[in-house]
């Protein structure tokens, strides 16, 4: 089981809930399972997030493995200038 | 060595990385002879202009384009009709290009026209009949957000309870909270941060600081304005040569809003004179693109200077409140912000990247930060290197400075003792891996101009600063010349000197001169699909690609070898710019040359390339701390910068130089923020500086020589241990210039830019109060 911490805008669309179990062994089965726990959460989840995974930031990787040890947070979806 | 393209190994030891060879750019660019993106024509092209609201806010009742049509020489005139909506494009994107119905901000596309030169253009704009309504207008993000406000776009986000709004008495518990009916608004999102309980820390706080802050909009400042050529062929392919940052969204997104295969459009990028941020977006390219297809010639756009400031996107301006406790020993026990941010005419300010990077810097148990995205009649921002985190640090950093002066703390050592680091987690979530703050922080208090004296009204400011870095998708492509040289074909348009920077990684994994490789940046017809040059991440990303590329091509050049030496190719090895036997099992040959590998490509299989894409991950993020000195004129209240430093984590610097003109070139972005740059918008909303002679952009003799110290912590995500470095220098300066001037004038500037008039009645208002 992988628990997900949510930041910024994901919070206020899961109702304030900001950690969630569920499971997974990569991102993109994690966020499936997300978006399925939390429907509120899909349209956020469809528009695109980025994933820390122990501190390392992932915007598109949906293959990164994960595994219950890794600390995962959802963030919103950032771009530089 | 390791031919296998996914060994993540951290090289420490380099030939060519690290050198500093001219840049392949720049005799073109010196000479004139280098192609931007008005450089560009084609046989029988027309001129484009458009047509902008010149009002803030307006309905838009009837556009009457018919005397224009029947102007002689003119070839296509176009309105939003002509774009018209197509399934999943961006709306706000459509929208921003061409008005549909209601012109939401000063300058905003009503209609186009392409004749045969610009005269005519210009005549044919004068006679389209556009029918506006004047509405209310805001452009202030404090103003949007009051219940009175006119909302710009009614019904579209969630309704809001006023009183509920997180503002510096609500978050201090100052002001008790009533219900009100939820009402629509100009907010399009609030965002929250942090971890711990704030309120409780500051109760162990022995001296807390908060205040409010405002920053006003600055613009990138791009010298190039905005230019491209569409060609759009009778049978539906279509070309466009633009200056971009980032010729695939250009393809992807002209492509969606016209609704074209992306197939049938192709990009080429020019030379780029600015960018920052600024062209991650379209504006003119679609509008040439539609009227390209409408008169069935080449039609070239170019914004002129007003344009630029009107019509495209400066960053936000910003509203804050900050609040920090700290112990007597400067240690923080808790910090808290609001963070109210305006985009312009549509969501999407880089507020929630502000909240981030709020507090990143420092090591905090307990951490709240808010964040209001708003949207006001200016138009739609764009993001600007580090989007949002310079404002944020702006706030921050004074209040930390404050917090020192009052605890009789050095500026550094306060930062030190709170600094964020491995193992730390962060103000907005994830835990820290390797960091280099705290090496910034000790190079920074080890710095010569750390040691100068200050005389009369002079003073001195420190201020860090943080950027994530990014990476993402990328594709890139060696090809060995005849004679053994190298071609790179790069998709990730050169911003910052990237060329050098792919070459030199290049010629480090083959051993070979840095001269026998030359770099292109490719049209998107050529290579797969590269994200735009944002983010910090071309050199992270496109290098990590290179490096692979050439582990590709260096496994087939070895295959080569192995046949020509009937051996296994596992017996084969690369090194110092030749195959080699790798062993004495493998046989007595002496070493061939990648010079002799190209010149028998032919005769043994054909030509030798290699190639790589990547969705890049592992971007290491980035801290800088910078140091500057000032001197204010009491009588004038004009600031001279006497000395700036910039200490900054590069990870590894593959060419110090362009390294350090990143860093200074930030610097420099930042001094001007903060002293000069603004918005300024008069009570009917239209924009009154809309130039560079009333917006003033710091020129060299503003500013001193910006010395740089390159810190080096290796980002364990890239097998050369770099870093993005584009984005975290301009991070600290608004806060680090006016820490400086609080200590050279003992007032504390909390709205920018700090103009001359502005620190004269700060002064005059100090002296007052000691009357």
């Amino acid at each position: 089981m992988l628990k997900v911490k949510l930041g910024g805008t994901l919070v206020n669309k899961a109702g304030g809930r900001t950690e969630f179990e569920v499971e997974g062994a990569n991102i993109m089965q994690m966020l499936r399972n997300l978006g399925r726990t939390c429907p509120e959460l899909e349209p956020m989840l469809q528009k695109g997030v980025s994933v820390a995974v122990d501190g390392q930031i992932y915007r598109d990787a949906m293959l990164q493995p994960l595994g219950p040890e890794n600390e995962i947070i959802l963030l919103p979806r950032m771009a530089g200038g | 060595m390791p031919l296998d393209a996914n060994t993540p190994d951290l090289r420490t030891e380099f030939k060519s990385v690290g050198t500093r060879p001219n840049r392949p750019d720049g005799v073109d660019k010196v000479t004139g002879r280098a192609r931007f993106g008005a450089d560009f024509a084609l046989p029988g092209q027309l001129t484009g202009l458009i047509l902008r609201s010149p009002h803030a806010h307006a309905k838009i009742k009837s556009i009457d384009t018919s005397a224009a049509e029947a102007l002689p020489g003119v070839k296509a005139v176009i309105t939003y009709k002509d774009i018209p909506e197509q399934e999943g494009c961006d709306k706000d994107v459509l929208v921003n290009i061409m008005a549909r119905g209601t012109a939401l901000y000063d300058g905003h596309a009503v209609a186009a026209v392409a004749a045969v030169d610009a005269s005519v253009a210009r005549k044919a704009l004068k006679l389209i009949k556009v029918d506006y309504k004047v509405l209310k207008h805001v452009t202030d993000v404090d103003e949007a957000m009051k219940p009175d406000a006119p909302v710009l776009h009614p019904g579209r986000f969630d309704p809001v309870d006023f009183s509920t709004l997180e503002n510096a008495a609500h978050v201090s518990g100052k002001e008790e909270r009533k219900t009100a009916t939820p009402a629509h608004s100009n907010i399009a999102g609030r965002y929250v941060f942090g971890h711990g309980d704030p309120d409780k820390g500051f109760k162990q706080a022995d001296v807390i600081v908060e205040h409010e802050f405002k920053t006003e909009a600055t613009h990138q400042g791009y010298i190039e304005p905005h230019a491209c050529t569409a060609s759009v062929s009778s049978d539906g392919m279509a070309e466009l040569w633009v200056c971009t940052q980032g010729p695939f969204m250009v393809r992807d997104v002209c492509a969606s809003l016209l609704g074209m295969d992306v197939s049938r459009l192709r990009v080429t990028p020019s030379e780029i004179g600015g960018g920052f941020g600024g062209k991650t977006t379209v504006f003119i390219e679609p509008v040439a693109l539609a009227l390209s297809r409408k008169a069935g010639k080449p039609v070239k756009v170019v914004m002129s200077r007003s344009e630029v400031f009107r019509a495209t996107g400066p960053t936000s301006s910003a509203s804050m409140w900050v609040k920090i406790g700290a112990k007597k020993d400067g240690t923080f026990v808790a910090a808290d912000a609001v963070l109210k941010y305006q985009g312009g005419a549509f969501p999407g300010s880089p507020v929630e990247m502000g909240a981030m990077c709020a507090f990143a810097c420092y090591d905090l148990k307990n951490v709240r930060i808010v964040g209001y995205d708003v949207v006001t009649n200016r138009p739609k921002q764009a993001a600007y290197r580090a989007p949002g985190a310079p404002m944020s640090a702006f706030a921050v950093e004074g209040v930390i400075g404050e917090i020192a002066d009052k605890l009789g703390m050095d500026a550094i050592d306060i930062r030190l003792k709170n600094a964020a680091k491995e193992g730390t987690v962060s103000s907005y979530g994830p835990t820290f891996g390797p960091v280099g703050l705290v090496e910034t922080l000790e190079a920074a208090k080890a710095h010569k101009n750390y040691k100068v004296k200050l005389g009369k009204n002079q003073g001195r400011g420190v201020a860090s600063g943080f950027w994530f870095n990014f990476a993402g998708n990328t594709c890139v492509s060696i090809n060995l010349n005849v004679d053994g040289t190298l071609a790179l074909a790069l998709g990730t348009v050169d911003i910052g000197g990237s060329r050098a920077s792919m070459c030199l990684m290049a010629a480090e994994e083959l051993g070979i001169s840095y001269e026998d490789v030359r770099a292109v940046i490719a049209d998107t017809s050529s290579l797969g699909y590269n994200d735009i040059s944002e983010g910090s991440r071309v050199t992270f990303s496109s290098g990590l690609a290179t490096i692979k590329a050439v582990r590709d091509l260096k496994v087939r050049m070895c295959g080569r070898a192995a046949k020509i030496w009937g051996i296994p190719e596992d017996a084969v090895k690369w090194e110092n710019g030749a195959a080699h036997p790798a062993g004495s099992n493998a046989g007595n040959f002496p070493p061939l040359s990648i010079k002799e590998i190209a010149a028998q490509a032919s005769a043994t299989g054909g030509p030798l390339a290699g190639h790589y894409e990547i969705n890049a991950e592992g971007a290491g993020p980035s801290f800088a701390t910078h140091v500057c000195d000032v001197e204010v004129d009491p009588d004038t209240g004009a600031m001279k910068v006497l000395r700036y430093l910039v200490v900054q984590d590069a990870g590894k610097a593959i060419h110090p130089s362009y390294v350090e003109g990143q860093f200074q070139g930030g610097a420099v972005q930042g001094i001007g923020w903060v002293l000069n740059e603004e918005y300024f918008y008069g009570k009917d909303g239209t924009l009154q500086n809309a130039g560079f002679l009333d917006y003033r952009v710091p020129v060299c003799s503003d500013v001193p020589m910006i010395d740089t110290v390159i810190v080096e912590v290796p980002n364990p995500g890239h097998p050369y241990g770099v870093r993005g470095v584009g984005e975290t220098s301009i991070v600290p300066p608004l806060a680090c210039v006016a820490n400086a001037v609080s200590s050279a004038i003992g007032v504390r500037a909390r709205t920018l830019p700090m103009s001359p008039p502005r620190v004269l009645a700060a002064l005059e208002g100090v002296a007052a109060s000691k009357a």
